[in-house]
């Protein structure tokens, strides 16, 4: 448990450091993402030293923002005031979004693959 | 009602809350009654009723939240599952997450933009097709109002889930793969946890989308709005 820990939060230590020194806007979690992915790829760490913790995290993902989802109510003047561009801009977006993927997708498929 | 603003209790409230609601879906199975949604809906009135500030329940929900960064370091390791097939297929899948990507950003904030929405609310809305923790924290990083974020990409996650694969049938995607990556690009892990039960290949792929627009997310949507001039 602890050495699943010390990689979690040791990956994303790293990520708040290079943010520190940066001082660039990506967020520093997903450079520990990126830096965790690389290790297991290297094979500097092995699956199993993460596998319970990283699956417990994933797994109750949803449940993490609860409560910045409650911080809504501190906006709710916001979001009546702008409620249909909101809406709109939202729902266009992401059927855009849908068919820009899926058409690029498509269209750089090769045949063969389909039956991997 | 001062006991209510004990920390621990306001705690096992949320997880008393959210354990009912999920039991509620699993019972209805209505996707509509997302749990995050209806735990979240049900604290706010909670809180209103009771008259608790935000303030006094977010020092409980500190405790809850703190969790979400290491959930994304976590996320490293599906990732480093799927580099095979990345790799195997890498120009389709990247081609097309680039895509997702830009599109999603640049239309949300241009219409946004057009119907005349405030700049915070446009950079709350930027992020909004990526699984929450990395929205949330994205719109921090470039000044917007994370929780707000963290309601539109709910909201988004869910139409994903109910109309998305209407949606893309409707307009010609009917590759299962190409299907499961638009899904998990659009609407992230909500999405992505419809497509698992349409199959497991549907939500390999979707989840491959979930992580990989919120990378690409992440950093392009700082430079996408620099250049668009918000």
């Amino acid at each position: 448990m602890i050495r699943q820990c010390l990689i979690i939060f040791g990956c994303l230590a790293v990520g708040e450091f290079i943010v520190w020194l940066t001082g660039i806007s990506i967020p520093s979690s997903i450079i520990g993402m990126l830096l965790l992915a690389s290790l297991l790829q290297l094979r500097l760490i092995k699956e199993e030293w993460v596998k319970g913790m990283s699956d417990f995290l994933i797994s109750n993902m949803g449940f993490f923002f609860v409560p910045p989802g409650v911080a809504l109510m501190l906006y709710l003047d916001v979001i009546k005031a702008e409620l249909t561009p909101i809406v709109v801009a939202t729902v266009v977006s992401t059927v855009l979004v849908l068919v820009a993927t899926g058409w690029t997708h498509q269209l750089f498929k090769r045949h063969g693959d389909t039956a991997e | 009602m001062e006991i209510l603003q004990n920390n621990i209790i306001l705690l096992a409230l949320t997880f008393g809350i959210f354990y009912a609601a999920r039991q509620l879906q699993k019972r209805t199975g209505w996707i509509v009654l997302n749990p995050i949604l209806v735990t979240i809906a049900v604290l706010i009135v909670l809180l209103t009723v009771t008259g608790i500030s935000y303030e006094t329940y977010s020092q409980a929900g500190n405790y809850i939240e703190f969790w979400l960064k290491p959930a994304i370091v976590a996320l490293g390791v599906p990732l480093y599952q799927h580099l095979g097939q990345i790799r195997r297929q890498f120009l389709p899948i990247f081609l097309s997450q680039l895509a997702g990507s830009i599109v999603g950003v640049v239309s949300v904030v241009a219409i946004a933009q057009v119907m005349g929405a405030s700049r915070e609310t446009i950079i709350s809305l930027a992020p909004k097709s990526v699984t929450t923790p990395i929205a949330m924290e994205v719109c921090q990083a470039m000044g917007g109002i994370p929780s707000l974020t963290a309601a539109i990409v709910v909201s988004v996650g869910l139409f994903g889930a109910i109309f998305g694969f209407k949606v893309l049938e409707v307009w010609h995607v009917k590759n299962p793969y190409s299907q499961g990556l638009s899904i998990g690009t659009a609407s992230h892990a909500v999405g992505t946890s419809r497509a698992m039960e349409k199959g497991d290949t549907y939500g390999a792929y979707a989840s491959l989308g979930l992580i990989l627009n919120g990378i690409l997310t992440a950093l392009l949507a700082p430079l996408i709005l620099q250049l668009m001039g918000i």
